[in-house]
C-alpha cells in the first residue's frame, strides 16, 4: 500500500511537471502580452506529433526531441507573427474566439496529415525499463526522467526570469510595456521571443506526453483546460503560482483517480463507489478551483 | 410610422422562418424543416448567451453546459420512463437555472480572463461528469426512446408542429429579451458592463443583477437543450463539449454582439455554412477556423452591422 502511494505520488509529480511546462508559457504570455491564448494546447499537440513523426523518420529519440523542439518553436513564432500579433490590443473575447479558430484549424490540419486515430509512440530501449528509486521501489525510467527534466527546466526558467537581461525585460514589459518601449527596447521582438519560449515549452510538454498518453487531434485541449485550472488557482501571470498550482493539480488529479474509489468503497457500497469514484475523481480539480476562488478570487499568488 | 431597416429585416426573417415548412412541403424537401428547426434551437442558445455576453459583458465560455443540463433532464427522465414534456422541460429549465446559479455565484466574483477560464473549467467538469456516468450512456450517450410528450397539446413527432413550437419559443424569447434589455434591470446590467465602479457609485449592487441575468440566460439555454435533444433524439456528453460553447459564442459574434437579432442571424449563417462546407469536405473545420479568425479581426460588428439601425432620414 505504501509503495502504491509512493508510486502514485511520483506519477502526480510527473503530471504536475507537465502541467507546469504548459502553464509557464501560458502565464508568461498572459502576464506580458495580456493575451489569452487558447491555441497553446495546439502547440502541445504539434510538439507531440512532430516528435512522433521525427522519431519514426530518424530512428533516434534524442534527434527527434531536438528537431521537434526547434520545429515547435518555429511554428509558435509563425503563429505569433501571422495571427496573434494583431490581437494584443484587442479585448479578451476577441482573443478567445480567434485562438479558438486557430485550434479548429490545427486539429483539422493534424487530422488531415496523420488521421484521427490515436498514435502511440514507442520509447528507445534505454528509456523503457524500470529503475530503483528506493530500496524495493521500482519506477519507470522515462517518468523519472520527465520529472527531472521538468524540474531542471523550471529552475532554468526561474533563473532566466530573475537573473538575466531577457528576464529583466520580461518583468519590465509585464509591469509597463509603454515605458519599456520608450526606453528603446524592441517590444515586438521581445513579444515574439517570449511567445517562442512559451511555444517551445508547450512543445516540450507535448513531446514528453507522446510516449505516456495517446497522441491524437484534440489532445491539446484536454490538458489546456486543466492548465487553466492550474493558473486560476495559482494566480494568472505568476510563475510562482504556476509552479504551486501545477504541483497541486497534478497531485490531486492523479491521487484522486488512484485512491478515491477504494476510499469511497469503505463508506459506500461497492457499486455506488464504482460509479461515484471515477465521476468524483474527474471533477476533483474543478471543485478545488471553486474552493480556492471562494477564498481568494485572484488565486493563491495574485500578481497585482 | 417609419420603421428602421432592422425592424423590417426582423419582420422579413420571421416571415421567412414561418414559411419554411410550407416551402419544404412544396419542394418535397422535408430535410429543410429539420435544418431550420436546428438553426432556431441554436438561435435560442446564442440569444441566451448574448444577453449576458453582449449586454452584460460576461464572457461565458461555458454556455454548452446548460444545453447539456437541459438535454440530460429530458434524457434521464425518459430513461426512467417519464416522458411527460411539461415535467421534463420544467426540470430542464429549473436544473439549468440552479447550475447557472452555482457557477455564476463563483465566477461572477471574478472578472475578465478569470471569468472566461472558470466558466470553461466548470463546463468541462460537467462534461466529464456526463462521460463518467455509465447509467446514462457514459461516453457513447444514449438514444432518446420517445420525444417529450404533451398530451392534448401537440405531438413532437409531427415535424411541422415541432417546428412551429420552436419558432414560437424563439419569438417569445426575442420579445422577452427586448423587454428585459429595455427594462430597469437591463439598464443596470448594461451600466455594469460599461462602467462597474460608476454603477456601484450610484447605488446599485451589480453582483446580484449580473447573477440574475446569468441565471436567466442559463435557464433559457437549458430549454434550448431540451429542444435539441428532442431534435436529435440522441443524448451525448458532446452537447457539453467545450467546442460547442465556442461555436455558440461564434454565432453571437458572427451575427452581431449586443443585439437581439444578431445571434439568430449568426446561428443561421453558421449552421448553413457548416451544412454546405461539410457536404463539400469532411475537413470543413480547416476552412471554418481561419474564417472565424478573419471575422474576429475584420468584422467586429457582425452581419447585423451591415443593416443600419436607424430609419433613413425621411424614410
Amino acid at each position: 500500500m505504501i509503495l502504491l502511494v509512493l508510486e502514485q505520488t511520483l506519477n502526480g509529480l510527473q503530471y504536475g511537471v507537465m502541467l507546469l511546462l504548459m502553464a509557464a508559457g501560458l502565464t508568461l504570455v498572459f502576464g506580458i502580452m495580456n493575451l489569452v491564448n487558447l491555441a497553446h494546447g495546439s502547440l502541445y499537440m504539434v510538439g507531440a506529433y512532430l516528435a512522433t513523426g521525427f522519431y519514426q523518420w530518424t530512428g533516434s529519440f534524442l534527434a527527434s526531441v531536438a528537431l521537434a523542439l526547434a520545429a515547435t518553436l518555429v511554428v509558435g513564432i509563425v503563429v505569433e507573427v501571422v495571427a496573434l500579433r494583431t490581437l494584443y490590443e484587442r479585448d479578451h473575447l476577441d482573443q478567445v474566439l480567434a485562438t479558438f479558430g486557430l485550434i479548429l484549424f490545427f486539429n483539422e490540419l493534424i487530422a488531415i496529415v496523420w488521421g484521427r486515430a490515436a498514435l502511440y509512440s514507442s520509447l528507445p530501449g534505454w528509456l523503457s525499463g524500470h529503475m530503483q528509486v528506493l530500496p524495493g521501489v521500482r519506477y519507470p525510467v522515462y517518468r523519472a526522467l520527465v520529472i527531472l527534466v521538468g524540474l531542471v527546466v523550471a529552475a532554468l526558467l526561474y533563473l532566466m526570469v530573475t537573473r538575466t537581461r531577457l528576464g529583466m525585460l520580461i518583468r519590465a514589459g509585464a509591469s509597463n510595456r509603454t515605458m519599456v518601449a520608450a526606453l528603446g527596447v524592441n517590444i515586438r521582438l521581445l513579444y515574439t521571443v517570449v511567445f517562442g519560449v512559451g511555444a517551445a515549452l508547450a512543445g516540450l510538454a507535448g513531446l514528453i506526453a507522446g510516449p505516456i498518453y495517446a497522441v491524437q487531434p484534440g489532445m491539446g485541449e484536454q490538458i489546456l483546460i486543466q492548465v487553466f485550472v492550474v493558473i486560476v488557482i495559482g494566480g494568472i501571470g505568476s510563475i510562482r503560482g504556476a509552479v504551486v498550482g501545477a504541483v497541486i493539480v497534478g497531485m490531486v488529479d492523479t491521487l484522486g483517480r488512484a485512491f478515491l474509489k477504494p476510499v469511497l468503497s469503505i463508506v459506500l457500497s461497492p457499486s455506488a463507489a464504482d460509479t461515484a469514484g471515477p465521476a468524483l475523481a474527474s471533477m476533483l480539480i474543478y471543485m478545488l478551483m471553486a474552493a480556492v476562488l471562494a477564498v481568494r478570487p485572484q488565486g493563491l499568488f495574485p500578481v497585482r | 410610422m417609419a420603421r428602421s431597416p432592422r425592424a423590417l429585416t426582423l419582420a422579413a426573417g420571421v416571415l421567412m422562418l414561418a414559411l419554411v415548412p410550407v416551402a419544404a412541403e412544396l419542394l418535397d424537401q422535408p430535410f429543410y424543416v429539420d435544418l431550420f428547426r436546428r438553426i432556431m434551437i441554436f438561435a435560442i442558445a446564442a440569444l441566451s448567451l448574448d444577453l449576458i455576453l453582449g449586454y452584460g459583458g460576461m464572457v461565458s465560455f461555458g454556455h454548452a453546459a446548460y444545453l447539456g443540463i437541459g438535454a440530460y433532464a429530458v434524457g434521464v427522465l425518459t430513461h426512467h420512463g417519464i416522458a411527460n414534456g411539461y415535467l421534463q422541460w420544467s426540470l430542464a429549465i429549473l436544473g439549468s437555472a440552479l447550475v447557472a446559479l452555482a457557477i455564476g455565484a463563483v465566477s461572477i466574483r471574478t472578472s475578465g480572463v478569470y471569468f472566461i477560464m472558470i466558466t470553461l473549467a466548470f463546463t468541462q467538469m460537467l462534461y466529464y461528469l456526463g462521460i463518467s456516468i455509465e447509467e446514462y450512456g457514459g461516453d457513447d450517450g444514449m438514444r432518446l426512446a420517445v420525444r417529450s410528450q404533451f398530451p392534448g397539446l401537440l405531438d413532437l413527432r409531427n415535424a411541422t408542429a415541432f417546428y412551429y413550437l420552436v419558432l414560437g419559443i424563439l419569438l417569445l424569447f426575442l420579445l422577452l429579451g427586448q423587454r428585459l434589455v429595455d427594462a430597469r434591470f437591463g439598464m443596470v446590467i448594461r451600466a455594469a458592463r460599461s462602467n462597474e465602479p460608476r454603477a456601484r457609485a450610484i447605488g446599485f449592487s451589480p453582483y446580484r443583477y449580473k447573477l440574475t441575468a446569468f441565471v436567466i440566460s442559463g435557464a433559457m439555454c437549458g430549454l434550448a437543450g431540451a429542444l435539441l435533444v428532442n431534435q436529435t433524439e440522441y443524448l451525448t456528453p458532446e452537447f457539453m463539449h467545450w467546442t460547442r460553447s465556442g461555436e455558440i459564442m461564434f454565432m453571437v459574434i458572427l451575427g452581431g454582439i449586443g443585439t437581439l437579432m444578431g445571434p439568430v442571424l449568426g446561428a443561421a449563417v453558421f449552421l448553413l455554412l457548416e451544412d454546405v462546407l461539410s457536404a463539400w469536405t469532411v475537413h470543413w473545420q480547416i476552412i471554418l477556423g481561419p474564417f472565424l479568425v478573419l471575422v474576429v479581426l475584420f468584422a467586429k460588428k457582425g452581419l447585423i452591422g451591415l443593416v443600419p439601425d436607424e430609419a433613413a432620414p425621411g424614410g
